[in-house]
C-alpha cells in the first residue's frame, strides 16, 4: 500500500469517532455543520466606510500606518508628474516593469532603460533595476493591500525583487474588504488560477532584531501606490 | 529504557527551567518584547467589529475542515496534481527526510534556500541535509540568526527574540564578517545583502506552509519579509512541507484566516505578505519553478487525530498566541521546553507527537490559568486539554505513591475524627519543620525548597466558628427582618 493510503486509511479509522462542535464541549456532533459563510466575515472583520470615497481615506489611512506612500490622481498628467519626480528624487537608471495598459503608459513617460519580464528575462538583470513598476489587481481599503499575480504583473519576481515596488492602480481596482477582495479574484480567475496571487501590505519588513521594526528586510524597501482616479 | 529517556526529558526540563527562570534579564527583555505584542495585538482585535464571532467561525472551519480530512485533503492533492504539481506524502519524518534528500540527488542540488517552517524543524532538515552534504541557509532573519547560532528557534513565530542586538552584531561578525552597527536597520541590511546572491544562485527552494485550500488546490503562505515569495520564485525547483492538518475547505476561508493569523500571531492587520501558490510556472507565466514538490507529512497526527477529545489540537495556525500570554513560557523560555513546539499548544501536542509518559511533565509545568486557551483564535480548549493529559498518563500509568497518598488523605479527610488528630498533629510538629526546612529530610520539600510554607495557627477556622462571639439580640433582629 502506499504511504498516501495509509494516511488516509488512518485518518478515516480515527474519524470514526465524532468530535465534539466547538463551543459545544462533551456534546457529540450529530449534524455536519460546514461552518459559517465567509461571506458573513463581513460583519466581524474590521469596519469600512460605505462609499467609495471613505473606503479611499481609508485605504489612505492604512497606507500611511503601513509606511506605503499612497498618491491619488486625476489626470495621466498629474500620475506623470508623480512619477518622474520619484524617477529624479531616487535617480533611477533602470526600470523593470509589465506589459499593461498602465506600464507602457509610465514606461513611455520615464524614458528610461526598461526591463520587460513578460517574456522571460534574466534574474541578474532584474535584480540590477533601481524599481519594479507593475499594475495590480486589487486594492483593499480593509487592509491598506494590493494583490498581484503571476499572471497579471509580470510574474512572481517583478513585485520583490526591486528595492522599489510602485504600483499602478485605477479607481475600480478598489474594494471595500478581504472578503470582497477574495471574491474578485475568484470571479476574475477561477478556475484558471494564475500560479501566484499575493497580497501585499505594505513594503517588506522585520522585527526579528528586538522587536524593533525594520524596512526592506528581503523585499521591497518602499512600496509606492499610485492610482488613476479618471 | 523508556523509563531511563523519560526522567531524561524531566530532569533536563526541570534543570533548564530553573536556570531560566532565575535569568532575571532575560525575563524582563522577554517580557519587554511581549508587552509591545499585546498592546498591538489588542489594538487590532479591537479594530475587529466581533473578534468574539470571529473566532467561532474560525473554530467551526478548522472543524469542518479536521473532521473531514480526508476529502479536503484528496481534492486538495488531485487540483495540485492537475496543475503539474508533484504531491508526496510521508507517515514518518523519516519518510519525509527521505523524500526530500532523493529530489535534491535527482536534481544534482548543491544549495538550498530555505523559508522559515516549524514543520521542517518537527522533522530535523536541516540536519539532515547537512550531514547529507548540502548546503541549506536559511532565509528569515530569525531562522538565520539561530541557524548561525546552531540553535533551535526560541519562538515558533519570533525565533530570535531572546537575543539582544549586541548578541546579533557579535554573531553577525564573526559567521558572516560582516556588522557595521549593532542598529536593528543596519543589522537587517546586512541579512539582506547576505541573502540577495543566494536566492538567485541556489538550486533549490524550500518553503513551509501556513494554509493548503481544498477547494482550488492552493498552497498559502503568510510572511512579513519577502523571503518566502523570493524563494518560491528564483530557484528552479521548489519544495513546500507541510502538515496534513493545514487544509481549508475554501478559497475564501483565508479572508477571515490571514487576517485573524496576522492579528493573534503578531499584532498586525495583515502581515506583508500573504501569498497562494497553485502550481509551479504555468504556460505563460515568465517566471517561478519548473518543478514544485509539495510533500503532505503525518508524523503522528493522525494519532491526535483518533483523540475525539482533544482533535481541535489539530485546528491550531501556529500563530504563537498561547505562548506570548503564557506565564510558563515567558519565565522558563522557548528552548526549556526541549520540544519543536514549545508554550501551552505543545505542551498539549508533544506528548501525542512523541509518546505521553515521556512528555506529560509538559502538562504539569502549567498553572492551569486558561490565558492560553482565551488567546486562542481557532479556540483550542488548551488548558483543558492539560488536563486531559495529566488524567491520561495517570489512568495510563498510575503512580503508586501517589494513589496511596491521596488514599490516605481521603480516609484522613473524610473522618472529623482523624481530621482532627492530623491537624493537632500538624501543629505539634511544624516547628520541627523550621530544621529541615527545603532539605532532602523535608516532607514538603517540593514546595519549600524554593518558598514558606505558611504557619499553621493555633486556632483553626473551625475552632473560631465554635467560639466566635455570638450577636447580640438586637443584631439577629435585623438578621431576621432581612
Amino acid at each position: 500500500m502506499s504511504e498516501r493510503e495509509n494516511i488516509l486509511g488512518r485518518i478515516r479509522e480515527a474519524l470514526k469517532l465524532a468530535a465534539p462542535f466547538p463551543g459545544a464541549h462533551h456534546e457529540p456532533a450529530d449534524h455536519l455543520s460546514p461552518g459559517p459563510d465567509t461571506a458573513q466575515a463581513r460583519e466581524w472583520l474590521p469596519g469600512v466606510g460605505q462609499t467609495q470615497e471613505q473606503q479611499f481615506d481609508l485605504f489612505a489611512k492604512n497606507c500611511a500606518e503601513l509606511k506605503a506612500d499612497f498618491q491619488r490622481f486625476s489626470s495621466r498628467d498629474e500620475l506623470k508628474a508623480a512619477l518622474l519626480k520619484i524617477r529624479d528624487a531616487e535617480q533611477w537608471r533602470r526600470i523593470a516593469s509589465h506589459d499593461g495598459e498602465l506600464t507602457q503608459f509610465a514606461c513611455r513617460e520615464l524614458g528610461l532603460p526598461t526591463l520587460f519580464t513578460d517574456r522571460g528575462y534574466d534574474a541578474q538583470a532584474l535584480e540590477q533595476c533601481d524599481v519594479g513598476l507593475t499594475e495590480c489587481d486589487v486594492l483593499v481599503a480593509q487592509t491598506g493591500g494590493v494583490a498581484v499575480t503571476s499572471r497579471s504583473t509580470g510574474g512572481r519576481a517583478l513585485t520583490v525583487l526591486p528595492p522599489h515596488h510602485v504600483v499602478l492602480a485605477r479607481r475600480e481596482q478598489l474594494v471595500a474588504d478581504l472578503p470582497a477582495a477574495f471574491a474578485r479574484l475568484q470571479a476574475t480567475y477561477a478556475p484558471h488560477f494564475p500560479s501566484m496571487i499575493s497580497f501585499i501590505t505594505g513594503p517588506s519588513r522585520t522585527g526579528d532584531i528586538e522587536r524593533i521594526l525594520v524596512l526592506g528586510a528581503h523585499g521591497p524597501k518602499k512600496l509606492t501606490i499610485l492610482c488613476l482616479l479618471e | 529504557m523508556v523509563k531511563k529517556l523519560m526522567r531524561t526529558f524531566v530532569s533536563e526540563f526541570k534543570v533548564r527551567a530553573t536556570e531560566k527562570a532565575g535569568d532575571l534579564r532575560l525575563r524582563q527583555f522577554i517580557r519587554t518584547a511581549l508587552s509591545g505584542y499585546e498592546a498591538a495585538r489588542d489594538r487590532r482585535k479591537d479594530a475587529f467589529q466581533s473578534w468574539e464571532a470571529a473566532r467561532q467561525a474560525a473554530a467551526q472551519i478548522k472543524w469542518q475542515a479536521v473532521n473531514h480530512l480526508d476529502e479536503h485533503l484528496l481534492a486538495l492533492t488531485g487540483k495540485l496534481e492537475a496543475r503539474g504539481t508533484r504531491v508526496h506524502w510521508a507517515s514518518t519524518d523519516a519518510q519525509a527526510r527521505d523524500i526530500i534528500t532523493q529530489i535534491l540527488r535527482d536534481k544534482k542540488a548543491r544549495s538550498i534556500i530555505k523559508s522559515k517552517s516549524m514543520t521542517s524543524e518537527e522533522i530535523h532538515l536541516n540536519h539532515a541535509l547537512a550531514a547529507a552534504g548540502f548546503d541549506v541557509v536559511e532565509s528569515d532573519l530569525g531562522e538565520l540568526i539561530v541557524q548561525l547560532r546552531h540553535e533551535a528557534p526560541y519562538h515558533i513565530v519570533f525565533p530570535s527574540m531572546h537575543l539582544t542586538r549586541g548578541e546579533i552584531k557579535d554573531l553577525f561578525q564573526k559567521e558572516i564578517g560582516d556588522s557595521p552597527s549593532d542598529k536593528p536597520e543596519d543589522l537587517t541590511m546586512v541579512a539582506r545583502r547576505f541573502m540577495r546572491q543566494k536566492y538567485l544562485s541556489a538550486d533549490v527552494g524550500f518553503t513551509g506552509a501556513n494554509f493548503a485550500i481544498a477547494e482550488t488546490g492552493m498552497i498559502s503562505i503568510t510572511e512579513n519579509e519577502g523571503n518566502s515569495r523570493l524563494t518560491a520564485a528564483l530557484p528552479k525547483t521548489l519544495i513546500t512541507l507541510l502538515g496534513i492538518e493545514k487544509v481549508l475547505p475554501r478559497f475564501a476561508d483565508l479572508a477571515l484566516f490571514l487576517p485573524m493569523l496576522a492579528t493573534a500571531g503578531a499584532g498586525q492587520a495583515m502581515t506583508c505578505y500573504n501569498t497562494m501558490y497553485s502550481g509551479p510556472r504555468q504556460p505563460g507565466e515568465p517566471d517561478g519553478p519548473e518543478e514544485w514538490h509539495v510533500i503532505l507529512l503525518d508524523n503522528r497526527r493522525t494519532e491526535l487525530l483518533a483523540d475525539p477529545e482533544q482533535r481541535d489540537a489539530l485546528h491550531c495556525i501556529r500563530c504563537g498566541a498561547c505562548l506570548n500570554v503564557c506565564p510558563i513560557f515567558r519565565n522558563v523560555g522557548g528552548h526549556t521546553y526541549g520540544t519543536t513546539y514549545s508554550g501551552p499548544v505543545g505542551s498539549v501536542i508533544t506528548p501525542h507527537l512523541r509518546g505521553l509518559q515521556e512528555w506529560k511533565h509538559l502538562s504539569s509545568a502549567s498553572s492551569l490559568c486558561g490565558a492560553c486557551t482565551q488567546a486562542c483564535p481557532v479556540k483550542i480548549d488548551l488548558h483543558h486539554h492539560l488536563l486531559q493529559n495529566r488524567h491520561n498518563a495517570a489512568a495510563a500509568k498510575p503512580d503508586l505513591v501517589e494513589r496511596l497518598g491521596y488514599k490516605i488523605f481521603g480516609l484522613v479527610a473524610n473522618e472529623p475524627k482523624f481530621w482532627r488528630l492530623g491537624k493537632k498533629i500538624g501543629w505539634l510538629t511544624q516547628p520541627l519543620q523550621h530544621f529541615v526546612k527545603g532539605s532532602r529530610l523535608d516532607p514538603a520539600r517540593a514546595w519549600t525548597k524554593t518558598r514558606d510554607l505558611p504557619p499553621m495557627p493555633r486556632e483553626t477556622f473551625k475552632d473560631w466558628w465554635r467560639n466566635r462571639p455570638r450577636a447580640g439580640s438586637q443584631d439577629r433582629s435585623i438578621g431576621t427582618g432581612l
